[in-house]
């Protein structure tokens, strides 16, 4: 950054910088380009940004700015999935931080025709699931709504709480060559994008720190603080409504989005099976029991929120939802149905729908769109087929959208009589040459090039009127593909820069809370209850890879090696014919480490938005060594000192990134509960075990417990029993022993309980055995009455280590239990 | 005619289902050729919240809600029903196909209302996607020209004949086009493809739940009589049939639909109209046992 900051004190150079850098920046004729004009000279708008990226060491400037983008989407986990993805893996978000400028006076028409577009749908809205008088009066084909899979015909004659049916939307916008701006499509059921908008900005904020702040950027984080509290003002609850935000789930494309916009908006992000209807009023299952919602952002399409009414077999929506919405019990945005606007055969008709239902015309154009359904249009289409894209009328069609020009022989024949044969399910648009602006390539030189781009443009209604998000998404085609822009095939984005010329942002209304988080209460039960258990297996895992570590260590001292191995397979680690290795590669073993792995990535991938990224890094991470050490057959014994490794990297990144707060202590509770388990059990079999005062079998013991050399600093003597038990029962200090972990448990139930405002749990119904000095000389004696003592010191660990199970389902119970799947019956 | 009709449906379930939500559609709808005139519905167990309303195809359609963990639901309805005599229609005076496609296909001006409401029952549902496949099934029902009314008669004897009724092999999630490759299934099966053979060519057609009695009348085609789908709910598919509006065929028995059949709701497929639909909590496996009594009341 510091070049930069040299460079805005540099007056600024005229023209032959820019220009040179521009050498590689190549107008294509057939399109409007961006940034050169018909003369190929800068446009106003763009001049002080480039001049400032050009004027000294263009491509250092672009190179840092490059690599800083790289590593703050690498920091940031930004991640987009992709479903047909053959790893299933996450791909990271691809950013160009050269942002698409755009002028105040070009922006106030984009706005002006986004917002009445936004009104035109929502009075379209409301007569399709009210009246239907366009039908009636054939303004509208009755094929679109009613051949539209989110044509909800549970939701007619609904009308939702504030009878508004949409909240958010979002419209793509191309610039044809003549320079007017196109609506392309609308999107009207979860717009999604608008969290990597404000992402995107986080990040180009931090690389053109000075560039943005000098040219007068329009800021983009007040929309989502107005959209928080549009959310919020949904309800008649005014104090405390719960707003939540319902996602498919991890493995839907745009989760990482539904995380983002919960941290950033501060709202619990909810599955389906988080929340329960009862009595026509929607709870949250929370930590605390169930909390009522007043208010849903839905991220889940139209027809899977609610199994009862709609399909049937969906598991990700809510039972009952549409009966609270249509008690006015809920909100939720966007409304059930909207989706049925989501259609290009729409755009067509909305001239006509603007003019019918406002009285107004339509200011926003929409890209030359024929719904085949009308005769004319269908031979229109049919004689013009290589000028125009054929796609298909409804969102549920297998039909992938298709270039008439690229179409020829028995294929053409094909689609002719598809078309022929249901010619209302498709539409045909015109084959838009869209417009070009630059962006940073980045292999070999950095450079400026011209890409083809579209932008997503947000806006949401307020008590006054829809308000638009001064920015957006620009999402820039790839080289190959130039007028298919889809973050699906691999696309880039681009933050838009809307300049102001100085004038003062719009103030922001004074009630505007900023930096809220959720309350403890409202932690929804199921993420709770993952990260509980995350904290046990990542536990139990670690524990579980220390106890085989040190046992193959001691292979050559066989006495040691019988009773190790007479201990793992006692405590079940390894199956009663295995030998310690099996455990790395045997998943079907319920207890072994493959299997733990297993439990941790799935618990990981549950609570992902409460992980950082580099805890979820470290996840992928250790299911990787996992594979290798498996398949390599390497030396096992450094394959479990590495995920013992990875497994305390964990440990450090849920204490150092994680938010403490009481989900975080449930995990901590599991951990605690988890390593009190182990070592009471551990020790209960060692105590019992014929060798067990021997020195090689009592320095096992405190390797598998990592204390080694903390034994060695505290007592100065070889290992010996009396001294082990000292440090590993009663040493409330040591983070592996017992009465650490039991002080630990007391102290988070305690404030569990002070937090939740609820009645502590008794804890645990078993304490840490004591004993005095010379009842541990007894314990590590030899003889009847030592073997007794030992017998009975074992005993009063089992009886802690069932303790421990106990509290542990006490807590399910409390706290978890009314998550679960649900099922569909029919007659 | 007058039926008295019970319809008992039992679910055993072998864990506790903690909470329950579900809809029934068990009262006769109101119709120009039937009376409901008397309905009583019972539910075990009896604590549950229950909501009556008319659903968006004009169906009675009833919530019910259970918030206590039980292993038993039983829901009992009885009825008195009043079915009269259609009136005949002769298939020579319904519209050619191919006119009722155009006139329900949008054009620009004013439709009329029924045209309108068929519109509704015209395109792909749920349960019954529009297929290819389907058009090219039925195409020889279907020769230029010909009276709507006669083809669906064809169609509904082309299934009667090329279908087998098999139970057990088909689930409500068998998609349309393995049951046409079976050629094999109930009357669910055979009303969702009729119904798609006559949708994939652009014509309306809905689908109607309801009641058979068992026993006088015969197949015209075959001479048996009419036994398959009494003594559980039954399953058809009405047609539009302008100028005679809807007319009703059941194809599972190759007969136009008369005082023999009780319907209870339409809608555009099974989804929208099945007897008891409900999403559960908990119950892991179930067992289900459903009877139908039909008893004509004499006079």
């Amino acid at each position: 950054m510091k070049s930069e900051a040299a460079n805005d004190k540099r007056a600024v150079t005229p023209d032959s910088g820019a220009e040179a850098s521009l050498a590689t920046y190549v107008p294509d004729p057939r399109r409007y380009d961006e940034l050169l004009d018909e003369n190929g000279a800068l446009r106003a708008h763009w001049r002080p940004l480039i001049e400032r990226l050009t004027a000294n060491k263009a491509h250092d400037t672009a190179r840092r700015a490059l690599e800083l983008t790289r590593r703050l989407i690498v920091e940031n986990g930004v991640a987009y999935n992709v479903y047909t993805d053959p790893q299933g893996a996450d791909r990271p978000w691809a950013l160009d931080p050269l942002p698409l400028v755009l002028s105040q006076d070009e922006w106030r028409e984009i706005e002006k025709g986004v917002v009445q577009r936004a009104r035109v749908l929502d009075a379209l809205l409301v007569d399709l699931y009210g009246p239907q008088r366009l039908l009636a009066e054939g303004l509208v084909p009755p094929e679109l709504p009613f051949g539209h899979p989110n044509f909800l015909w549970p939701c007619h004659g609904l009308v939702p709480r504030g009878a508004s049916w949409l909240h958010i939307y979002a419209a793509d916008l191309a610039r044809a060559p003549n320079g007017g701006w196109w609506v392309l499509a609308d999107r009207t059921q979860s717009p999604s994008g608008a969290g990597y908008a404000l992402e995107n900005r986080d990040i180009v904020e931090q690389v053109l720190p000075e560039t943005i702040r000098d040219l007068g950027v329009r800021r983009v984080r007040d929309f989502f603080s107005e959209m928080r509290e549009r959310l919020r003002s949904l309800s008649d609850e005014e104090a405390n409504p719960l707003v939540v935000i319902l996602t498919p789930g991890p493995f839907n494309e745009t989760y990482f989005e539904h995380a983002y916009m919960a941290r950033q908006l501060g709202l619990p992000l909810v599955e389906g099976h988080d929340l329960t209807v009862r009595n026509e009023i929607v709870y949250l299952k929370t930590l605390g029991g169930l909390k009522r919602v007043h208010t849903i952002l839905r991220r889940l399409d139209d027809d899977y929120c609610d199994p009862v009414e709609l399909r049937g077999a969906s598991t990700l929506g809510v039972p009952g939802l549409i009966s609270a919405i249509r008690a006015h019990n809920v909100v939720i945005t966007n409304a059930l149905g909207t989706g049925v606007l989501e259609s290009a055969a729409w755009l067509g008709f909305l001239p006509g729908v603007a003019e019918r239902l406002l009285g107004e015309s339509l200011q926003l154009p929409s890209v030359a769109t024929w719904w085949c359904g009308e005769k004319p249009a269908l031979d229109y289409v049919l004689a013009n087929l290589d000028r125009l894209v054929v796609k298909p009328t409804y969102p549920n069609q297998q039909f992938e959208p298709v270039f008439g020009s690229d179409i020829k022989g028995d294929d053409r024949e094909a689609l002719i009589r598809r078309l022929q044969a249901r010619p209302y399910a498709y539409v045909a648009q015109e084959h838009v040459a869209l417009s070009q602006a630059p962006v940073w390539r980045s292999n070999g030189t950095p450079s400026f090039a011209a890409r083809a781009f579209t932008i997503r443009v947000y806006a949401i209604a307020t008590q006054t009127g829809f308000r638009v998000l001064p920015g957006g998404l620009a999402r820039v085609a790839s080289e190959n593909a130039v007028d298919v822009v889809s973050t699906q095939r691999g696309g880039g984005s681009k933050d838009i820069w809307v300049l102001s010329r100085g004038e003062d942002e719009p103030a922001v209304a004074a009630t505007r809370r900023l930096q809220v988080s959720m309350r403890p209460d409202e932690l929804p039960s199921r993420l709770v209850e993952n990260l509980f258990w995350l904290g046990r297996y990542t536990v139990r895992c670690a524990d579980n890879a220390r106890l085989l570590r040190s046992t193959v260590r001691v292979r050559v001292d066989r006495g040691v090696w019988i009773h190790a191995v007479r201990i793992c397979r006692a405590l079940g680690v390894i199956a009663k014919d295995l030998q310690p290795p099996a455990s790395l590669r045997d998943d079907r073993d319920p207890y072994g480490i493959a299997a733990d792995v297993k439990r941790i990535a799935w618990c990981a991938s549950q609570v992902r938005g409460h992980l950082s990224a580099r805890y979820w890094r470290a996840v992928v991470g250790l299911q990787r060594q996992l594979q290798e050490a498996a398949a390599s057959r390497q030396e096992p014994r450094e394959a479990l000192e590495r995920i013992a490794l990875s497994l305390a990297a964990l440990s450090g990144y849920a204490a150092e990134d994680m938010t403490h707060d009481e989900g975080w202590r449930l995990l901590r509770i599991g951990r605690r509960l988890e390593r009190l388990q182990f070592i009471a059990g551990l020790l209960a079999q060692h105590l019992v075990a014929a060798s067990a005062t021997r020195q090689g079998q009592v320095e096992w013991l405190l390797d598998v417990c990592h204390s080694i050399s903390i034994y060695r600093s505290r007592y100065f003597v070889a290992p010996r029993l009396g001294s082990a038990l000292d440090l590993l029962v009663r040493d409330v200090h040591h983070p592996v022993a017992l009465a650490f972990q039991c002080s630990s448990i007391a102290r988070d139930l305690a404030e569990l309980a002070a937090s939740l405002k609820i009645s502590g749990d008794p804890g645990l119904e078993a304490t840490i055995p004591e004993f005095t000095d010379s009842e541990l000389l007894t314990l590590e004696g030899e003889g009847d009455e030592a073997r007794a003592s030992r017998e009975t010191l074992a005993a009063r660990l089992r009886a802690l280590h069932v303790a421990a199970a106990k509290l542990s389902d006490r807590l399910s119970m409390r706290h978890f239990s009314h998550t679960g799947d649900s099922q569909s019956v029919w007659t | 005619m007058r039926y008295s009709i019970h319809h008992k449906t039992a679910y055993e379930y072998a864990s506790d289902v903690l909470h329950a939500h579900h809809i029934l559609h068990l009262v006769p709808r109101p119709a120009p050729f039937q009376q409901c005139l008397e309905h009583t519905i019972s539910v075990e167990p009896a604590t549950f919240r229950r909501r009556d309303e008319i659903d968006a195809f004009g169906n009675a359609l009833t919530r019910i809600e259970f918030e206590l963990p039980h292993r038993r639901l039983e829901v009992a309805t009885q009825m008195e029903v009043e079915v009269h005599p259609r009136p005949r229609v002769f298939a020579a005076h319904s519209m050619p196909w191919e006119r009722i496609c155009a006139d329900l296909a949008y054009h620009g001006g004013w439709p009329t209302r029924e045209n309108l409401q068929a519109c509704r029952f015209r395109h792909e549902s749920p349960y019954v996607r529009v297929k290819q496949e389907l058009t090219d099934y039925a195409a020889e029902c279907f020769p230029a020209g010909r009276p709507i009314l006669e083809c669906a008669d064809a169609l509904m004897v082309k299934l009667y004949r090329e279908m087998k009724y098999a139970k057990g092999e088909t689930t409500v999630r068998t998609p349309l086009l393995e049951v046409l490759k079976k050629r094999r299934g109930v009357c669910q099966d055979f009303a969702h493809l009729m119904i798609g053979c006559l949708r994939s060519r652009g014509l309306a057609a809905r689908y109607v739940s309801g009641y058979l009695r068992a026993g006088p009348t015969r197949s015209a085609e075959s001479g048996a009589s009419l036994t398959i789908g009494s003594g559980a709910s039954h399953a058809w598919v009405a047609v539009y049939t302008p100028p005679f509006g809807w007319l009703e065929f059941d194809p599972t028995n190759d007969v136009r639909v008369g005082t023999d059949h009780i319907a209870v709701a339409w809608g555009r497929d099974f989804g929208d109209v099945s007897p008891l639909h409900g999403v559960l909590l908990g119950g892991a496996i179930h067992e289900l046992s459903v009877s139908v009594t039909v008893e004509p009341i004499t006079q």
